[in-house]
């Protein structure tokens, strides 16, 4: 379900708007559009949609137009041309009124340096939204001291925000979205502010709270691993423009453009490729069906010295070596179940690489990425080696 | 050259200015008088309130506000109980009474005013570009000159001098006001807007709390300015400490003078501490 559709949205900042719009019509760039008008262009011609309940990241650098992109959304800035629509109702051309019934009860945003009201108290900043819908005084302020506690903040409520330190202040930021209950969550550079550590702390948050409340978020950052971290898509902006859009997988392994492939180069990618990633087709033999005749077969077949076992289900039980193999063949063996060993690593298909290195370096075996029991696919040193480097010519050096 | 300049016709700036306060005298007199009128009455029944209090309890009561509203600081509360009794042993405590009245009807007539107009500024920019050069003249206007106007309208009296007092007041509370308005953060904006506040939520519940103190500062100096109208007023009948400074002048009396002027320093250093405490109570 399509929640959030944006159609070739520009902003155009300064004077001469109507040239300058038109020059956007004709594809001209940004650099010679402010030559020409001497406009600015802010947001170029985006367009993209956002699922419900998916994790959208804008991604870019300062200055790449990404904080207007969003604001644009909930019209903080009037977008000059485009449409954008929420659930199908287009917000661009909506009456003062409307608008405010949308910003009331369909989004709330989250900002960079948490935009807290420092002179009220949290119960009072995080009722904020309810207190301007008008919900009477008691249940917008049950509803308030229940968002901060499931911030862990209740203890704080009578505090002021600048009491607290950066961290609290943006739980309390992420309280008072919350508590106006939103289909749509903005943040805006939403964790930027914060320490590393906190920042982490934080987006794990973010992801234990999207697992029970599946807001459609609309994510801003311009540190890419944070974009991939948390990020079901992705959408790298660039001088006003969406240069690429996709998962996070997708962007690492296909940048569209020489400047992602300069920004994707610096990322640990062991945190974020998972192991269904880098995992090849398991060679495998079924041992309810095959026997050691069989298997050495498939061996000579693939080149390889050892098979995965697993049954009619696929179902994992192990794996066979070709020496097994041959002995049992040799002794007429019709099954291979006296030859299968049993201990095999297994990983969820979900395990970050970085988690499997130490692993893999001490096995001697091929470790299997296993769900529900079934044989998803093996990790082989050489290949997560390779998906690791960053640079193709590497790889193939190592190879 | 010379000759050429002097050519040009004298431009009959003052007479225009003469015709149209008469016009404005003859056509609104009624106006004019009837404020004149219910403006005397009022202020000299606050006046006569304030001296039917007998002194010794008003100047306990400022010594126990200044007490606590500094914080419970005794400089304050010291230098009031000192300086009152001063001022009322020296025989100018109705002339005190008096300026009290005058500093307290133009402070809150500058502040009734003055808000609605900064916030109006702060929203519009065009409100804000034909409001800025006329406070621009206000200010530098020497205040002598608002004294004409006013006793034009209204005689002679308390009520010009109010008259004359707000104008020469008003300019600090409309800047601060809007300035106070303007330097809100734009990201608490941002945030009142994105929830969906109204623009009358949004200056109530965001935007004036939090330009509280600069609003504060902007009442302070219009205190302070009504103030030091006092004197000018007393020329146009105004009665208070100013007065007391006039007649001193006017008849060379370097003590009396002197010490009608002490009078007034005091008077206002109390009420620029106690505006000012006040606004650093509230901004906690």
């Amino acid at each position: 379900m399509e929640k959030i559709k944006i159609e070739h949205v520009s902003k155009v900042f300064g004077k001469h708007i109507p040239q300058a719009l038109e020059l956007v019509k004709q594809q001209k760039s940004k650099t010679d559009i402010l030559k020409e008008t001497g406009a600015t262009v802010g947001v170029y011609d985006a367009s993209f949609t956002v699922n419900e309940g998916e994790i959208f990241v804008i991604m870019g650098l300062s200055g790449s137009g990404k904080s207007t992109l969003i604001r644009l959304l909930n019209r903080l800035i009037e977008p000059t041309s485009g449409n954008i629509y929420i659930d199908g109702e287009n917000i661009s051309t909506m009456g003062k009124e409307s608008l405010r019934t949308v910003r009331r009860n369909k989004m709330s945003m989250v900002f960079q340096n948490f935009g807290l009201f420092p002179h009220r108290t949290l119960l009072q900043n995080t009722e904020y939204g309810l207190e301007v819908r008008g919900v009477p005084k008691e249940e917008r302020q049950a509803k308030a001291e229940q968002a901060l506690e499931n911030a862990g903040l209740l203890a704080y409520k009578d505090q002021y925000p600048n009491q607290l330190s950066g961290g609290m202040q943006q739980r309390v930021g992420l309280a008072r979205a919350l508590a106006n209950d939103p289909e749509i969550l903005l943040m805006d550079e939403a964790f930027s502010a914060l320490d590393p550590l906190i920042r982490k702390e934080m987006q794990d948050e973010l992801l234990d709270l999207q697992q029970t409340l599946k807001k459609t978020i609309l994510f801003i950052t311009h540190d890419l691993n944070e974009a991939l971290r948390i990020g079901d898509r992705i959408a790298i902006m660039k001088d006003g423009s969406i240069i690429q859009i996709g998962t996070g997988e997708e962007i690492l392994t296909n940048p569209a453009n020489d400047y992602v492939k300069t920004f994707v180069e610096d990322v640990d990618r062991s945190k974020v490729l998972t192991a269904e990633n880098v995992m090849v087709r398991p060679v495998s033999v079924n041992v309810d069906l095959d026997g050691p005749k069989v298997a050495l077969k498939r061996m000579r077949q693939e080149a390889v010295s050892l098979l995965m076992a697993v049954d009619k289900n696929r179902h994992l039980k192990g794996y066979i070596t070709a020496d097994d193999a041959l002995a049992a063949a040799k002794q007429q063996e019709q099954t291979v179940h006296s030859i299968v060993q049993s201990e095999v690593l297994t990983v969820p298909p979900d395990m970050l690489i970085q988690d499997i290195l130490g692993m893999i370096y001490n096995s001697p075996t091929p470790i299997a990425v296993v769900k529900d029991e079934r044989l998803l696919g093996v990790l082989i040193r050489g290949v997560v080696i390779q998906a690791l480097s960053t640079s193709d010519e590497e790889a193939e050096v190592h190879e | 050259m010379n000759n050429f300049l002097d050519n040009i016709p004298k431009i009959p700036l003052a007479p225009w200015v003469e015709s149209a306060m008469d016009w404005l005298t003859s056509n609104f007199s009624a106006f004019f008088n009837s404020i004149q009128q219910f403006g005397k009455l009022l202020m000299n029944q606050v006046t006569d309130l304030l001296i039917s209090i007998p002194a010794i309890l008003l100047i306990v009561l400022v010594v126990i506000l200044a007490f606590f509203i500094t914080g419970k600081k005794f400089g304050l509360a010291a230098f009031s109980l000192i300086g009152l009794l001063f001022i009322y042993n020296q025989g100018l405590w109705t002339n005190l009474m008096e300026t009290t009245t005058l500093v307290i009807f133009s402070s809150i007539i500058s502040i009734i005013i003055g808000i609605p107009l900064g916030i109006l500024m702060s929203k519009s920019t065009i409100a804000e570009s034909i409001i800025k050069p006329i406070l621009d003249f206000m200010q530098t206007m020497p205040g002598f000159v608002y004294l004409i106007p006013a006793v034009a309208f209204f005689g002679i009296g308390i009520v010009p001098g109010v008259f004359a007092s707000v104008i020469f007041a008003l300019p600090p509370t409309v800047r601060m006001t809007n300035l106070g308005i303007r330097q809100v953060p734009k990201e608490l904006v941002e945030a009142a807007d994105s929830y969906g506040s109204t623009a009358r939520q949004k200056l109530f519940k965001v935007e004036i709390p939090l330009a509280k103190s600069t609003i504060m500062a902007g009442i302070n100096q219009t205190v302070m300015l009504s103030l030091s109208m006092v004197v000018i007023a007393s020329m146009i009948g105004a009665p208070g400490l100013g007065r007391e400074v006039l007649t001193a002048l006017q008849r060379t009396q370097v003590g009396n003078g002197f010490v009608a002027g002490l009078g007034l320093v005091i008077f206002a250093i109390i009420i620029d501490r106690l505006t000012q405490s006040f606004n650093k109570k509230k901004t906690l």
